[in-house]
């Protein structure tokens, strides 16, 4: 674990964004996530490692709500965002996810032009008054996914037609473009070249200025480099959740440590 | 300690890789008896399909051409307006059987300027004339009266018989035991054909001319049937295209997974698979019945082939939105779309060529379909071109008749003559049907380039 390069960061102990309180998640009769409490910060990047099915995904969907899609999904507890229940009847999944905005492990740009994938989220919320407007949304959105130099000659050319790390960052602005509090990243990088997960990663970083970002990654190594806070999973359950940095070298935990250093998963 | 034991054929220098083993032979020999079971396949299907088509070229093609007479015929006012004052109402109380004797002294002295003679009698060398000439020489009357007074050069139609000799179906042997002609007609018409009286040419009138009764195979045409046709496949688009993709759409993207829905699923597919004659009694008992719609009516005949082509518009449809990548659900959803933004702005336009290509397979099934309509009346012998609309009749009530029951009234007539128009009419269809397919290529090259 020495090689792993861990930074000293600056944590500010900000507001809580989104509050878990004993989550549970159900596929049909499979008990997928048991017990997870968790609380994630306001601008800061929370990291969801653990080894394959073991829930992060799962639970990073109940985030917002797209869990809701799922046929047999149900989830239990208390799930906040600012101190009021997204599984409340009352809440329209769709005016959440608004403001909970998501990238995908693949790159899913719309198969339209690079400009109407950015746009599109802005044009359904009624974002923009004006033609004017929504030019200046997409190019600030582009501009915060670092595409804007890469994309600007060609808004009108499909975004299908960039490559992986473009789309990857084009889906970034997509979701910036909403205008966000929380971004949901699932990982982002996984079907990515080390210098555009170079890139994501640097974005991730900045991203954090305006909102929390919470990212589900395989990589421990991502995990140490992008987030403040980390929590580990393991078969459904939330084993340890704190600093990443106390995680990565001093874990409370048995199955951290044995995860953190290759025993298991 | 167990005993190893080496099989020789196992290791060793017999190994080489020079040399098949007899597993690889049998391997290949199997690979290459499935390639040639293939090839034959391939073969077979293609031989029938060439079968099929030479011999519906070679019987149908003729049928869109047609020998015509070019006689000058003398249309004196004495006779077909007897009043004088070339009113239509006045003259149309003439009647067709005053035009043909016209026709037949036209005939006469153009053999007479020729120099042919003949043992004809006025009969028979009338019957060199089709019986459909007269009727058709006075509605050209009616629709120009001015025509009266002076002798006019006009396109007469040749007898089905005559017209069957230039195009080799009938023969001299053939005539001499025929009641309707005789070797000697036929040699008359060969020396009017020599002297450029007679010529066979193009024959549109095939496509556009109404049908046309027993004894004149000649005058038979397509006009009403490709209308009623037309109409029908109106019908079916208007009716089944928003149905089927509507319920498509719901099945696929809204409706909850269960019990009931999965029964629906089944009978839609079961639906696919009813004998179309089963929904002809259907549209008998329920349209025309029940409804009071009326019979032989594009509109009945439409709403039948509805029926039947809604489950492959369904079928396709929801293939097609299964094709979709659910990451572009995700990807709108995630954005904050709602489910229906989701399925209308990304979903839809992405299923749109396979939904297309379903729906005109659909509408190419719809046109050839012949069973269901023989149930519902548009068998019936049609002569009337049927209007869209009329105040009496409504939307598509005319009645008329359709492209494959055409083929189907056709093959059943006696007169040989009605073969070639029985395969004439194969071949529109087929036409019309590749037509079609072309269309639905090309629009989903279109739809696809967008992307």
């Amino acid at each position: 674990m020495l090689d792993m390069h861990l930074t000293e960061r600056d944590i500010h102990m900000t507001d809580t964004k989104i509050s878990a309180r004993n989550c549970q998640v159900y596929y049909g009769d499979t008990h997928a996530i048991r017990d997870v409490n968790v609380d994630i910060a306001d601008k800061t990047v929370t990291a969801f490692i653990g080894p394959s099915g073991c829930g992060k995904s799962t639970f990073l969907r109940c985030l917002n709500r797209m869990n809701d899609t799922i046929e047999g999904c149900r989830v239990e507890g208390r799930i906040a965002m600012d101190g009021e229940d997204i599984y409340d009847a009352k809440v329209d999944p769709v005016q959440l996810r608004a403001k909970v905005g998501m990238v995908f492990q693949k790159p899913n740009p719309f198969p339209k032009s690079i400009y109407e994938n950015v746009a599109y989220g802005p044009r359904i919320h009624g974002m923009a008054r004006s033609r004017a407007d929504l030019d200046e949304i997409v190019e600030t959105s582009l501009r915060r996914a670092a595409l804007w130099n890469e994309a600007k000659d060609r808004l009108d050319q499909p975004g299908t037609g960039l490559s992986g790390g473009q789309q990857q960052r084009l889906c970034i602005a997509r979701a910036v473009a909403t205008a966000p509090e929380v971004l949901l990243m699932d990982e982002p990088c996984s079907a990515l070249d080390p210098i555009a997960t170079a890139q994501v990663e640097e974005l991730i970083d900045e991203l954090r200025q305006s909102f929390s970002v919470v990212i589900v990654t395989h990589s421990m190594q991502q995990a140490a480099r992008v987030s403040q806070k980390t929590a580990f999973f393991h078969l459904g359950q939330l084993v340890e959740f704190g600093e990443t940095g106390k995680i990565f070298t001093n874990p409370a935990d048995p199955r951290t440590e044995s995860y953190i250093s290759g025993r298991i998963g | 300690m167990t005993e190893v034991s080496v099989d020789p054929a196992r290791s060793g220098p017999a190994r080489s890789i020079l040399v098949q083993d007899a597993r690889t032979k049998r391997r290949n020999a199997a690979e290459r008896r499935f390639r040639a079971y293939g090839l034959a396949a391939i073969g077979i299907a293609m031989a029938a399909l060439i079968l099929l088509l030479t011999s519906v070229l070679a019987a149908g093609l003729s049928a869109y051409k047609q020998t015509y007479l070019q006689l000058e015929v003398n249309l004196p006012a004495a006779k077909l307006d007897p009043k004088g004052n070339r009113d239509p109402a006045e003259m149309s109380k003439v009647f067709t059987l005053a035009y043909a004797p016209l026709l037949q002294q036209a005939l006469a002295a153009k053999l007479d300027a020729l120099g042919v003679t003949t043992t004809l009698s006025a009969k028979d060398m009338g019957d060199l004339i089709s019986k459909e000439a007269p009727a058709t020489l006075r509605n050209q009357v009616l629709a120009d009266p001015s025509l009266i007074g002076s002798p006019h050069v006009i396109d007469v139609l040749a007898s089905g018989r005559i017209d069957g000799f230039f195009k080799g179906r009938v023969t001299m042997e053939s005539a001499a035991l025929d009641a309707n002609t005789s070797p000697e007609a036929l040699r008359v018409a060969q020396a009017l054909k020599d002297a450029g009286v007679m010529v066979t040419r193009l024959n549109w009138a095939f496509l556009t001319a109404p049908d046309a009764s027993d004894q004149r195979p000649e005058a038979a045409g397509l006009g009403v049937a490709i209308l009623g046709s037309l109409y029908m496949m109106i019908v079916v688009l208007v009716m089944a295209l928003p149905l089927g993709v509507a319920a498509a759409i719901y099945l696929e993207e809204f409706a909850p997974k269960n019990r009931f829905t999965d029964v629906i699923e089944v009978n839609i597919s079961n639906l696919a698979a009813v004998p179309s004659i089963v929904f002809g009694i259907l549209g008998l008992a329920i349209f025309i019945n029940f409804m009071g719609l009326r019979q032989s009516s594009p509109l009945v005949g439409g709403l039948v082939l509805t029926l039947m082509t809604l489950p492959t518009i369904i079928i396709s449809t929801r293939a097609a939105l299964k094709s979709v990548p659910p990451s572009i659900r995700d990807a709108a959803l995630g954005v904050g779309a709602s489910k229906m933004q989701s399925v209308f702005h990304h979903v839809l336009p992405l299923a749109a060529p396979g939904i297309l290509t379903g729906t005109i397979i659909g509408l190419a099934q719809a046109l050839g379909e012949t069973a269901p309509l023989l149930l519902i009346g548009m068998v019936a012998f049609v002569r009337d071109y049927p209007s869209a609309f009329s105040s009496s009749t409504g939307l598509f009530g005319d009645p008329s008749t359709a492209l494959p029951v055409q083929v189907y009234n056709w093959t059943q007539r006696a007169d040989p003559a009605f073969v070639e128009r029985a395969s004439g009419a194969i071949i529109a269809l087929l036409v019309f049907l590749l037509t079609m397919n072309a269309v639905a290529i090309i629009l989903r090259r279109r739809f696809e380039r967008r992307w």
